[in-house]
């Protein structure tokens, strides 16, 4: 198969999968139960300093 | 004798230049090696007046270590403002050029070599050194770490501020790779690789550094931006040079390819260097500003990786009905609608960080400078996918309508967000109690805000007009107005642009009078602004 027509494939198919999985991944571990007590914590970050 | 590595290698970097100048295959090339030449010579006198030569062991004059190492944000600060108003005077020059041809003075000074030195001025050499200082003085808080490699972090700013020049003077003779917001030619380019690269290390290094266990999000975003940048830089500027002492090179992509090459960076550029490096801005500044934290740290995190998931595909709407593959046009357009969540996210979560503290809209004005800038960025991003619909973009492509919303975009979310950034640090850093004048702040938001308005709206009427000029048709079939006909039907519009422009230019102007009052140490006398100190009551 040409190299064009592979990475097209690719990318439509199992790159794009990974991608949006990872995504999603990202967005449930954001929302995790406990998450929001570490969240707080790390907002408070730039108001520690000066 | 103190910094011998650093003033040789500029002494050595000037004589190679000399010799670039000496053997340069053509006069462009030869022109600009002695630009470099006396660039770098300057470096090296000033090097060597401030060497010392005491002996080993004794330290002279040792070094302040202070906990921070903001000596390099001091003097990006002060590049920001300098070259945020050389930029936006720049943009006043071209905008009247368009309005009065006359003003092309040939062969440097004419519109199509200043128009690339005016949108480099205002992104690189204001934006980016804006970006530069503020995530150095972003990443030592946040992190509670000091700039990691040493004397690094100023190689980066000079070797930035060597680059904006050799850019700037590059446009001027004539020297450029005709590619929008990558015109400078490889050897440039070569050298923006290697300060990047060490800007990566600086920021990067910090970052490993860190005392704080968690990285704040303001620096996901300064680290995206920086990453990012680097692998657009290298992908869309691979060139062959024709000759290695020659300014002339060739892409190594051709025709539609390096089109999408191109405009992939080109868009990329707008999402990474003009969004996510500013948004660090904002989630730090904001904040500190109205002295409460982010609205949703959660939201944060989710616009983050988002916004970077989707912007990068949104390029190939700036080819839309070229010889693009239709399915690369749609797939651009539907990313760039896809992008209003994340954008509206997080300029929801900006505004947001303001509940309870409304009031510091009226009584401050640096909180006021911030919260137009985000309203900016919402309007700004939401006309941005309006536009890449390919039936708007028929009507809207090529015409003065993009530029009105590159500018509401550039002049409002990155200028206004850099303004406040500029009055929040300058007294910081020069540990003033407050800024020479806040009066003069809220005159240059007036000024800079009324500024924009006229330029956006201006070019919306001329764009619109000028997109249904184009395409109007007669019962017969042909077209009813010569291209010519269309420009000379733009000179209100063009005239009013630079009118626009000019108070924006007026606003930088009381900034840079402020900044360096502030700097001198003094404090005007004026009346505070109403409601900012609390009244004094009558005892009871």
């Amino acid at each position: 198969m040409e190299t064009y027509t592979a990475m097209r494939h690719f990318a439509d198919s199992w790159g794009l999968l990974a991608m949006a999985l990872f995504f999603v991944g990202v967005v449930l571990f954001v929302l995790r139960p406990g998450a929001k007590r570490s969240a707080e914590q790390a907002a408070q970050i730039p108001l520690k300093e000066e | 004798m103190n910094y011998p590595i650093e003033t040789m290698a500029l002494a050595v970097g000037a004589f190679a230049a000399l010799l670039g100048a000496a053997f340069a295959q053509d006069s462009l090339f030869q022109a600009h090696m002695w630009v470099l030449f006396f660039s770098l010579l300057a470096g090296t006198i000033v090097m060597l007046r401030r060497a010392q030569f005491a002996p080993v062991g004794v330290t002279v004059a040792a070094p302040r270590h202070t906990e921070y190492s903001d000596d390099v944000i001091r003097y990006g600060v002060i590049a920001t403002v300098f070259w945020g108003v050389v930029g936006f005077l720049v943009g006043v020059v071209v905008a009247l050029q368009l309005a009065f041809p006359d003003l092309n003075i040939e062969p440097y000074l004419t519109f199509g070599r200043l128009r690339p030195l005016h949108t480099s001025a205002v992104i690189f050499a204001f934006g980016g050194n804006a970006l530069i200082a503020t995530s150095m003085y972003i990443v030592q808080r946040t992190s509670r770490a000091r700039l990691f490699g040493g004397n690094l972090s100023w190689f980066v700013f000079w070797g930035y501020q060597l680059f904006i020049v050799l850019a700037a003077t590059g446009y001027l003779l004539g020297i450029t790779e005709s590619k929008e917001y990558a015109e400078p030619e490889w050897y440039v380019d070569i050298w923006l690789t290697l300060v990047w690269v060490a800007y990566l290390v600086v920021f990067l290094g910090t970052i490993m550094t860190r005392k704080e266990p968690h990285i704040y999000v303001a620096n996901w975003f300064f680290l995206a931006f920086i990453v990012t940048i680097a692998m657009l830089h290298i992908v869309n500027n691979l060139a062959v040079p024709v000759s290695f002492l020659g300014s002339k090179s060739y892409s190594l992509f051709s025709g539609v390819q390096d089109a999408l090459t191109q405009w992939w960076y080109g868009h990329n550029a707008v999402g990474f260097f003009l969004t996510a490096g500013f948004l660090g801005m904002m989630y730090y500044f904001i904040p500190k500003q109205v002295n409460r934290p982010v609205y949703s740290y959660r939201l944060s995190i989710i616009h983050f990786w988002a916004l970077i998931f989707m912007y990068i595909w949104a390029g190939p709407h700036h080819l839309h009905y070229t010889a693009l593959p239709d399915w690369a046009q749609t797939l651009g357009m539907v990313f760039s609608i896809m992008l209003w969540m994340p954008s509206w996210g997080g300029m929801i979560n900006g505004l947001m960080t303001l509940s309870g503290a409304w009031d510091k809209i009226r009584t401050d004005p640096i909180v006021r400078m911030m919260v137009m800038s985000v309203a900016f960025y919402g309007m700004a991003t939401f006309e941005g996918p309006m536009m890449s619909i390919k039936s708007v973009n028929s009507l809207s492509h090529y015409t003065d309508w993009t530029i009105g919303h590159v500018h509401s975009g550039a002049l409002g979310w990155n200028g206004l967000i850099t303004f406040g950034a500029i009055y929040f640090l300058v007294p910081k850093l020069w540990g003033r109690e407050k800024l020479y004048s806040t009066r003069m702040v809220s005159w240059h938001f007036w000024l800079a805000t009324l500024g924009i308005v006229i330029y956006a709206a201006v070019m919306w009427v001329a764009g619109i007009q000028q997109g249904l000029m184009w395409r109007e048709y007669d019962d017969q079939g042909f077209l009813v107005y010569s291209f010519a006909e269309t420009v000379a039907a733009m000179f209100p519009y063009y005239v009013l642009r630079a009118v626009g422009g000019g108070l924006f230019l007026l606003g930088a102007l009381l900034m840079a009078w402020n900044v360096t009052m502030t700097i001198r140490g003094s404090q005007r006398e004026e009346q505070p602004i109403p409601g900012s100190v609390p009244l004094p009551q009558a005892a009871e």
